[in-house]
């Protein structure tokens, strides 16, 4: 039993992780009807920025400096990109985030530099053992991971509480259930555009520094978005909620078959599991698990 | 002679249902097959065939398989370089285990058992719609992905993980230089795009079409949407599978799985999309923007005269691509295409605009 909780509680923690990024896809999917490819892409910026101002002066400044460099950038965005593109289809948008995404992999290694940097945070890198009492040998616990989910778990309850409680996170429900109808009760799509990707910024800002401690800054972190897809997916592409119990379950999900499926078919399984999982979801609930059920109509 | 309709009367039904309706339509098209077939093999270079000129032809039938689903059935598929991997290895595997077969034979059971395979991942598509269906095509990217690079069957246990195609005797003729690459190639291109050209102008294309449109109303005009989705995908995937046999074939020669990692399959949605969705035409000019744009972005520094260090330059050329991308978009989301089509609107007028 010992072996097996620790796989699932090692899922758990991974998926906290790609719930952080599968955040800000939903995020800014719900404000926008954009499916942003670039999330990935920002947390490779946000990463690089806050890893090399860090370099030079105190990490809380740095962190400042690496939020209003993604603020900047989510006004670049709305200015030059969205506002140029209202009314366009779903596929459109969809690619002109890959526009950004391919602008940003060439501005920020050209920017902060293009080799592996790293992010102490202070977090503790050795393993833990717990619960020794009760199960033979205890469980061997990831601090760093630990926190991290501790971290990612006080993010969510804070954008929970923004989404709810303040009039902008109204504002921005507004915009999501229907776009005409928040316009024509005075709410100024624009500037919601620019919140929204200013809060998705700062999801990646704190995705980035989580995985740049884990993994080094560099120029995969990229690639953790096509990680955080099937998450976005699996949970359905407009619920918050969905985000984090996506995550949970394809990270316990991915772990679970590494360790018990991956050597009876040979290994490095990760890359495709997750889709097939979210995929083997969605072919039951095709708005993925707490997506709003969509009603056609001729 | 004018660009105009006027004084050319269709007298019977064959005329009025011909691929080319405008005699100067026809005279272009003559012009452009003559330059395509004659004055560019007499013409051009080693490195024009081997490094523009092919490479374009063969991604744009790829973009055309594409378009079929996407600009047409209103499919996205995000798993293109996945299909074109599973031609590529079904060629190479078919070549290798029966080496009396005729490569033609080779390149057509190839696209089809891509066809197979395109289905079966294209059977997700009758329940999942949209951006959802657009994920999970990636599933098939990322699982044939790893498909290829794992089994040992399928590269005949190399141990490099890349595998060689054999030469390209077709009717007892090696096509081995470039420029005979070159014809054979577009040759190919032509027939399917013949084929591509009829097929959506047929009861199949308009179902495709009316369900792209939407759904639910093709349904209610009797339009089976398992009908139309699947041959949609089972057409596109045979286009696509050609394609990747191609590339392998006859631009890599020897090649592993990345070659058709999910880089391919976004810079063929690109191609599509830039080039003009549900549009023949637009597949050509989205791949030779695709082709070109990165060969030109190499060269500019060089030309410019400015000395830049190569990670410099490759970090501008993302920029400046990621840039042209978003500046395409904005100024004609509907595709190259669709400037082709305006500029012969303003031809039929000119030069007497009233």
């Amino acid at each position: 039993m010992g072996p097996f909780i620790e796989v699932v509680l090692g899922g758990l923690m991974a998926g906290v992780l790609y719930s952080l990024v599968a955040l800000g896809f939903v995020l800014i999917y719900k404000a926008s009807g954009v499916f942003n490819f670039s999330q990935g892409a920002m947390v490779l910026l946000a990463a690089l920025a806050f890893a090399r101002f860090s370099e030079v002066m105190p990490m809380p400044v740095a962190f400042l400096l690496a939020a209003v460099l993604m603020v900047a950038l989510a006004f670049a965005v709305e200015w030059l990109v969205l506002r140029r593109l209202v009314n366009q289809e779903g596929i459109i948008l969809f690619l002109a985030t890959f526009g950004i995404t391919y602008f940003i992999e060439g501005f920020g290694p050209q920017l902060f530099g293009d080799s592996i940097y790293r992010i102490d945070l202070g977090m503790p890198k050795e393993p833990k053992i717990i619960l020794e009492n009760m199960f033979e040998g205890g469980l061997l616990i990831n601090l760093e991971d630990l926190i991290a989910a501790v971290i990612a778990g006080l993010l969510v309850a804070f954008l929970a509480l923004f989404f709810q409680k303040t009039a902008t996170g109204r504002a921005l429900r507004a915009v999501a259930d229907d776009h005409q109808a928040a316009q024509s009760v005075g709410i100024p799509l624009n500037h919601i555009w620019v919140i929204v990707w200013s809060v998705s910024g700062f999801v990646a800002l704190v995705a980035g520094m989580i995985w740049g401690s884990k993994l080094g800054v560099q120029f995969s972190l990229v690639l953790i978005a096509l990680k955080a897809i099937p998450v976005v997916i699996l949970g359905g592409f407009t619920s918050i909620p969905g985000a984090i119990v996506g995550g949970l379950i394809i990270g316990v999900g991915e772990k679970i078959a590494e360790v018990y499926l991956g050597p009876i078919i040979g290994g490095g399984i990760e890359n495709w599991f997750a889709y097939m999982l979210a995929l083997a979801f969605l072919l039951i609930r095709p708005e993925g698990l707490f997506g709003e059920r969509h009603i056609d109509r001729v | 002679m004018f660009y105009r309709e006027n004084g050319q009367f269709k007298t019977s039904y064959q005329a009025d249902q011909a691929l080319l309706p405008i005699v100067q339509d026809r005279v272009f098209m003559v012009i452009v097959l003559l330059i395509a077939f004659v004055a560019i093999p007499l013409l051009a270079d080693e490195y024009f065939f081997r490094a523009i000129l092919i490479p374009f032809l063969i991604l744009a039938l790829a973009a055309l398989g594409l378009n079929l689903l996407v600009g047409y059935c209103g499919q996205i598929s995000l798993g293109t370089g996945g299909f074109m991997m599973v031609g590529a290895y079904a060629a190479y595997n078919l070549a290798l285990r029966i080496p009396d077969l005729n490569m033609l034979v080779v390149f057509i059971l190839a696209g089809l058992i891509t066809t197979v395979v395109g289905m079966l991942f294209g059977i997700p598509s009758l329940r999942i719609k949209g951006l959802y269906l657009a994920v999970a095509t990636l599933a098939a990217q990322f699982f044939l992905d790893w498909l290829f690079s794992r089994v040992k069957w399928f590269t005949h246990d190399s141990s490099s993980g890349s595998v060689s195609a054999p030469d390209l005797v077709v009717f007892g003729f090696n096509w081995n230089a470039p420029v005979e690459k070159y014809l054979f190639v577009l040759s190919t291109v032509v027939l399917f795009t013949l084929i591509a050209r009829n097929l959506t102008r047929s009861s199949i294309g308009r179902s495709w079409m009316a369900t792209r449109d939407m759904d639910v109303a093709a349904e209610i005009i009797g339009i089976r949407p398992v009908y139309a989705k699947l041959t949609a995908f089972a057409v596109s995937s045979f286009f696509i599978g050609v394609a990747g046999a191609l590339w392998a074939f006859v631009h890599l020669g020897s090649w592993e799985p990345l070659a058709f990692d999910v880089n391919r399959s976004f810079s063929l949605l690109f191609m599509v999309i830039i080039g003009g969705l549900g549009s023949i035409l637009g597949s050509f000019l989205g791949a030779a923007f695709i082709v070109i744009l990165p060969l030109l972005l190499n060269q500019l520094p060089h030309w410019l005269g400015i000395p830049v260090s190569t990670a410099t330059a490759a970090h501008f050329e993302s920029m400046i691509f990621g840039a042209l991308i978003i500046f395409f978009l904005i100024v004609e989301p509907h595709g190259l295409a669709r400037l082709w089509a305006i500029a012969k609107e303003k031809l039929r007028l000119w030069p007497f605009p009233h």
